[in-house]
């Protein structure tokens, strides 16, 4: 073969692969036909999240939960200031890092949405809300726990899950008195959320007495967790906890127990999902974990089989965001304007029962009466032991009501997600 | 003692697999001059393809052994198809460029190949499904005792296997001479009527089946793959074969191990050395920090990473050309 002829075909190849590889994947939902006679406008909410790297299927769970919202307004046939709207979701890939946020953030702003739906990590929220305070766009949240993102003051941030100071005394309160453990190991990745999470348990803990071993650190990339549980086994602990995500959380219990480590293992609600049993497999079960809100098993009946139509399980935050999309919404149709500079003050005034329950903002962004709970992994299902609001524990009963003005949901959310399975051998 | 042997278990583990990969940086290095950055992702192929013969043949009933034989019989002619096609596409029209030429080609295949196992495999971390179980077998009596896993040994083993062969084929066969002379002069080695343009391909096609066996390895220990694996790994064995002497087998597996251990007692120990209560015994100012909280280090686990590389620099400072490498003067 004559060089050109590779070099042309090696170029070709190079174009094709690059152009159809990793972009930042922009989902443009089509609205419902709206009726072309009446002025309409196009409306652009985002979604933002780590679609690539990271946790890839936490951040399209939330997509898939503001794509719902946006269907479902769409299917309404809203007017808003006297014009028919179609909503279009546009969503970016933040890749859970907050140098890659905060250029989405300008993306975004320069793209004119009027309301961003995300991040997924408080880490990338924090500095990425900064940017679009200063544009006046405002951003909801469904899963970012770390108390500063709305402890700065900013009147455009917002948040429809729990924080990590309602969250972290709660999976402390746990640890002391259910548990009863007396020695507890602490490891965060270095993230302001495992980080923040771990030091709201670390200050709880010590307020309980509860003596701490040793507090740890990794990163949000590390695969081979070996040297660092060696050095917490050694120090034997009762309870080791971990704040970060599933895919650090999974290796590392899984590693934990093949290195003999007897301790129970707690994470907070990064690694709360049912992708753990998929990771770690047998070693996961007895896992105890807190999310920051209702468990999704709670969320609205009709919100569940809609999900579940489209997109399948709901793997954890999908409700929240489905709610911080229709959070915008409502302020929409209150200010009767898609201008943020007139709906975004309105977001403070919205109520409405959403899938995880009653929506309403307090003064700093914070969502009212939000609620944690604590889960259990057993048989490779999650599975809530305890739902915590105002700092009081009540039993979780799958029959009754949970403390929110929503109908239990009474499908159970079926069998751990995707990936590989059938397995022949006994696993250790 | 048990936490320093267990400690030394899992960081011996983490070198040999560093060896491995660090091997397929250190023959190409040698016979062409070139640092083939895809490796890690010819790695990370090896992985990949595993995973899936693995998962296809899962529930067919055939002993774990099997299903794990067959999954090596597969990634190595993948992985090799790879080196090979990345080799005669990429690299060989730039054999007479500028050095600098082939580097970044090498830095652009490493991209393509990340986002062809993106496209095939998607972009979540894939899960290998458990076929072999683990057993865990205690170093020593006591309640504490430092454990070592089947997998743990399987990898050492097969690690050393695979360095011993290499050693053996590059210096006790035929082809090993013929490696040994386009390394060291490729110009005359042509003219005593070695092949090299296939010498070249041979040994990329090495380096690509021990990567292929070193994937195989890493999914089955770490449990799980994703597209982007092969970069971080392809620095830090590019980083051991250099400590070692880049070029020299030995120091290929030398340096692997070294990057191991060192990031696993760094981890292991560093936390506990520069904790603030035990600094505070030796040295003026952190009585504040211990009393605010006694756990807290200095430099903790999670830059083990940073441990290793420091090591990296301190021995280039003092040894250019790595711990085993030759004192080479520049050829005139």
């Amino acid at each position: 073969m004559k060089m050109s002829y590779k070099l042309v075909f090696a170029a070709m190849l190079a174009a094709g692969i690059v152009g159809c590889g990793k972009e930042e994947p922009k989902k443009v939902e089509p609205a419902k036909a709206a009726a072309p006679v009446e002025p309409s406008q196009v409306v652009k909410i985002a979604a933002a999240g780590p679609l690539t790297v990271k946790t890839p299927h936490l951040g399209k769970d939330n997509e898939n939960g503001v794509a719902l919202a946006i269907e479902h307004a769409n299917a309404k046939k809203l007017k808003i200031g006297g014009k028919l709207i179609k909503f279009e979701m546009m969503s970016e890939d933040d890749q859970g890092d907050p140098k890659v946020g905060t250029t989405v953030a300008q993306k975004l702003i320069d793209a004119k949405v009027v309301a961003v739906i995300g991040h997924l990590n408080s880490g990338v929220s924090i500095p990425a809300s900064e940017a679009y305070n200063k544009a006046g766009i405002p951003m909801v949240t469904g899963s970012a726990t770390n108390p500063t993102l709305t402890e700065r003051g900013l009147k455009t941030v917002f948040r429809t899950v729990a924080r990590d100071d309602q969250q972290g005394p709660a999976v402390a309160a746990y640890i002391a008195g259910e548990m009863k453990a007396k020695k507890v190991a602490l490891i965060d990745d270095k993230t302001a959320y495992g980080e923040g999470l771990a030091n709201e348990v670390e200050k709880a803990l010590k307020a309980a007495k509860v003596t701490i071993t040793g507090r740890d650190r990794t990163t949000d990339t590390e695969t081979d967790f070996k040297s660092i549980l060696t050095k917490v086994k050694a120090k034997n602990p009762d309870v080791i906890f971990y704040g970060g995500m599933d895919q650090t959380a999974g290796p590392m219990i899984k590693q934990g127990r093949e290195l003999g480590i007897k301790a129970t293992f707690v994470f907070g609600d990064g690694a709360c999902t049912e992708e753990m049993f998929v990771k770690a497999q047998d070693a996961a079960n007895g896992l105890v974990c807190s999310q920051a809100g209702l468990p999704s098993q709670a969320s609205s009946a009709e919100f569940l089989t809609a999900f579940k139509a489209k997109f399948g399980d709901v793997k954890q935050y999908a409700p929240t965001f489905y709610d911080a999309t229709n959070a915008v919404i409502e302020a929409m149709k209150k200010a009767d304007s898609v201008d943020p500079a007139k709906f975004a003050p309105e977001i403070f005034n919205v109520s409405f029962t959403g899938a995880s329950g009653k929506i309403e903002f307090d003064a700093k962004g914070d969502r009212k009466d939000a609620e944690v709970t604590i889960f259990k992994l057993e048989g490779g299902k999650l599975v809530p032991v305890s739902i915590v609001k105002g700092g009081v524990a009540t039993k979780f009963e799958m029959a009754a009501a949970p403390a929110a003005a929503v109908p239990a949901a009474a499908a159970p959310v079926s069998a751990a997600p995707a990936a590989a399975k059938p397995v022949e051998a006994p696993k250790k | 003692m048990d936490t320093f042997l267990q400690q030394l278990v899992n960081g011996l583990t983490l070198g040999c697999v560093y060896a491995v990969v660090a091997l397929g940086y250190t023959m190409v290095y040698g016979i062409i001059q070139l640092i083939n950055f895809a490796h890690g992702e010819v790695v990370m192929i090896g992985a990949m393809v595993a995973f899936t013969v693995i998962t296809a043949l899962a529930g067919s009933g055939m002993p774990p052994l099997a299903i794990v034989l067959m999954s090596l019989l597969a990634a190595i002619p993948a992985c090799m198809l790879v080196g090979y096609t990345v080799e005669r596409v990429a690299y060989k029209p730039l054999r007479n460029a500028p050095r600098l030429a082939p580097l970044i080609t090498a830095i652009g295949v490493s991209i393509i190949l990340q986002h062809l196992a993106l496209l095939i495999w998607g972009r979540n971390y894939i899960t290998f499904p458990q076929i072999v179980p683990t057993q865990t077998f205690a170093l020593t009596g006591s309640a504490n005792s430092a454990t070592i896993t089947n997998i743990q040994i399987a990898i050492i083993v097969l690690s050393v296997a695979m360095m011993a062969g290499l050693i053996a084929l590059v210096y006790r066969t035929r082809i090993g001479i013929a490696m040994r002379a386009t390394s060291q002069n490729a110009g005359v080695a042509g003219l005593m009527g070695i092949n090299v343009n296939n010498v070249i391909s041979f040994t990329f096609l090495i380096g690509a089946a021990l990567g292929a066996v070193a994937g195989v390895m890493i999914g089955s220990y770490y449990g799980q793959a994703y597209y982007q694996m092969g970069f971080l790994l392809g620095l830090k064995a590019f980083s051991a074969a250099v400590l070692g002497g880049i070029g020299n087998l030995g120091g290929a597996v030398l340096g692997g191990i070294l990057i191991g251990l060192i990031e696993a007692f760094g981890a292991g120990y560093m936390g506990d050395i520069t904790n603030v209560c035990t600094l505070n015994r030796f040295l003026p100012g952190f009585a504040g920090m211990c009393e605010a909280n006694a756990n807290a280090s200095l430099l903790g686990s999670n830059y083990k990473e940073v441990y290793a590389f420091v090591i990296l620099i301190l021995v280039l400072r003092f040894r250019p050309s790595g711990l085993l490498g030759e004192r080479v003067s520049d050829r005139a």
